[in-house]
């Protein structure tokens, strides 16, 4: 069975977010590495791109599958993980130790639009 | 089975050569050319005799697998035999020797199958008029909507830039979409697997440029509600196009223009018997509804004042150019003899008996394979996975099983609708013995599956290579030949 964690958000589209200040620092939930097998690439954004809440930032590529990553909020990249340019299994390893990119976010109400960890583990029993 | 993995270098030993050439043959031209334009050094190309190259290239055949060896069920793309009849017309020295740039005069009859073909496929389909020349289903389905563009454009209504594509869509449609310059609107399934119109609704107005759909979808699924989103996106101004991937359960009984269709493309290679070429000479010809048949791509065959077909490359409403001359002339012969063989009557067999074949299947491996939409389908169905889900065994794990009995694997993960996924399509070819040995397999690997986990997980044991590492393969590919040795 998947893990989710306490204390974070979660989207419909399994990414999820820990907040930081102001910052939002976005990954994949472990329900969806799990989903996607052995990732084999990871497309990210560049640092200072403006992302849009429930817009495609990137994506994620399996040998089975590829699949875009959505913004759980709107802002600036501040940040990517470039250690997933070169080792992108680091999410399949633990997908909640290691983050995809850091938010500088524009309108933290948003936030309030994502689950949290019991909700999201109710949607994912459903998938 | 040998194992076999040379290449044709690794066999090259300098100076062995099967045939010679005159020496020196061409100077006199070769003084023509640039100094820029001369090689320098002979190329680096393998020197083995003729048994050494026979050998080879038989020896790598027979690494294969293909229809000609046995089933091969895999999902969407209509694996059927390939008569070889179609070999023997297409090898005829009349048609073979053929040059594009020949006068018109002098390739009559090659023309007039061009002409024929398009006359049978628009009668198949119920399309006005066809081009035959893109060269594959992709190709198709960019000229299909470089077709759809250029209507819009020649009508002035430029905002129509974006197009709609089901969530159970075949991704080479958002991909066509995008290379043709189109943002990609998604709509959703409904619970039964088919488009939702009520999601469908609030997508259309004046900025879409059509809905692409395949019918029956990628579940095998017939989109019932067609003719209403027929009206609703006709309504809105968008066109319809039909991805004809689909098409092989409806030959002979159903016609997309009749169900509202306005372009489509239809893969020689799935429907129409031609080879699957492993990225070879492929043909996806393209049928349009009357109102848009001056868009069709040039050249275009037309027969003339003087009584003679002509091949017309230039018309100022066309789409454009998709190929240099007129589409992969061998394919379309292949697939002109295919349906001359099967004539008026036996054509209207095909679908029927793909859809048989196909819930024969089904119905007799539900109980042991998860079958998420359970309902009569078309010429293909999707599993998602064993029905007994605590054994851990996957879906990958039931197709490399599978290659240990002899049969290719189905398409697995594909539609991505559901996590396990294995689409199998039988075609009409096959017999009810295969059929029955295909399904006594499935049924002994579901067991397999709980009594001995193991033996599907370790899968293959008997073919010439084990288990691939796909992930490390798509990780750290190895492209170059040098990267081995």
């Amino acid at each position: 069975m998947a893990k989710t964690v306490e204390g974070l958000y979660y989207s419909e589209s399994h990414e999820w977010v820990k907040v930081e200040g102001n910052v939002a620092i976005v990954g994949i939930t472990d329900f969806a590495q799990h989903a996607m097998g052995d990732l084999s690439y990871v497309d990210m954004p560049e640092v200072d791109d403006e992302i849009e809440a429930g817009e495609e930032f990137g994506a994620v590529e399996s040998v089975k599958a590829a699949s875009d990553l959505f913004s759980p909020v709107s802002g600036t990249v501040v940040e990517i993980n470039e250690a997933l340019e070169d080792a992108p299994e680091l999410l399949n390893e633990d997908a909640f130790e290691n983050w995809i990119i850091k938010v500088e976010m524009s309108d933290p109400s948003q936030l309030e639009a994502l689950m949290d960890a019991a909700a999201y583990e109710a949607m994912c029993a459903n998938e | 089975m040998k194992y076999y993995d040379k290449l044709i270098f690794d066999l090259s030993k300098e100076g062995r050569q099967g045939y010679s050439l005159p020496s020196r043959k061409w100077n006199a031209v070769l003084a023509d050319l640039p100094a820029g334009l001369v090689r320098g050094e002979e190329p680096a190309l393998p020197q083995v005799s003729e048994l050494d190259a026979v050998r080879h290239y038989t020896n790598l055949s027979q690494m294969n697998f293909g229809v000609d060896s046995g089933f091969y069920p895999l999902g969407s793309c209509t694996m059927k035999y390939n008569p070889k009849i179609n070999e023997e017309i297409a090898a005829h020295p009349g048609f073979a020797g053929v040059h594009p740039l020949q006068p018109d005069a002098t390739v009559q009859g090659a023309l007039w199958v061009y002409e024929q073909l398009a006359k049978s496929l628009s009668e198949i389909t119920g399309m006005a008029e066809f081009t035959l020349n893109p060269f594959a289903g992709a190709h198709g389905e960019l000229t299909g909507l470089m077709i759809i563009r250029q209507y819009h454009m020649a009508r002035g209504d430029e905002k129509r830039t974006r197009i709609i594509v089901p969530d159970s869509a075949h991704g080479t449609n958002p991909a066509s979409a995008a290379v043709c310059g189109l943002e990609i609107v998604q709509v959703k399934s409904k619970e039964n697997g088919l488009v939702d119109v009520e999601d469908l609704k609030p997508l259309l107005d004046d900025t879409i440029a059509g809905i692409m759909m395949t019918n029956p979808n990628t579940l095998g699924l017939f989109e019932k509600d067609i003719k209403e989103i027929a009206a609703l996106v006709h309504e809105c101004g968008g066109l319809l196009y039909y991805d004809g991937a689909n098409m092989n359960p409806l030959v002979g009984m159903v016609r997309p223009g009749d169900m509202g269709f306005d372009v489509l493309h239809l893969n020689l290679h799935k429907t129409f018997s031609t080879p699957h070429g492993g990225g070879g000479p492929g043909a996806g010809p393209v049928g349009v509804a009357a109102h848009l048949a001056p868009y069709l791509p040039v050249p275009k065959v037309v027969r003339g004042e003087d009584g003679l077909l002509h091949m017309v490359g230039a018309d100022g409403e066309a789409c454009g150019r998709v190929s240099g001359f007129m589409g992969n002339f061998g394919v379309l012969l292949r697939a002109f003899t295919y349906i001359l063989m099967l004539g008026n009557e036996n054509v209207k067999m095909v679908g029927p008996l793909a859809v048989l074949g196909a819930n024969y299947i089904k119905e007799s491996l539900k109980d042991c394979f998860e079958l998420p939409i359970d309902s009569v389908c078309k010429h293909e169905f999707v599993f998602d996975g064993l029905k007994d889900k605590s054994t851990e065994v996957t879906t990958l794990d039931v197709a490399k099983r599978l290659l240990d009995y002899g049969f290719h694997a189905p398409t697995i993960y594909f539609p991505l609708l559901f996590h396990q996924a294995i689409m199998i399509e039988p075609t009409e070819t096959e017999s009810k013995e295969t059929l029955d040995g295909f399904i006594e397999i499935m049924k002994h690997i579901a067991a397999e599956a709980i009594e001995d986990p193991e033996s599907l997980k370790t899968a293959p044991h008997t073919t010439p290579v084990r288990r691939l590492d796909e992930t490390t393969a798509a990780r750290q590919p190895i492209l170059k030949y040098k990267d081995i040795i």
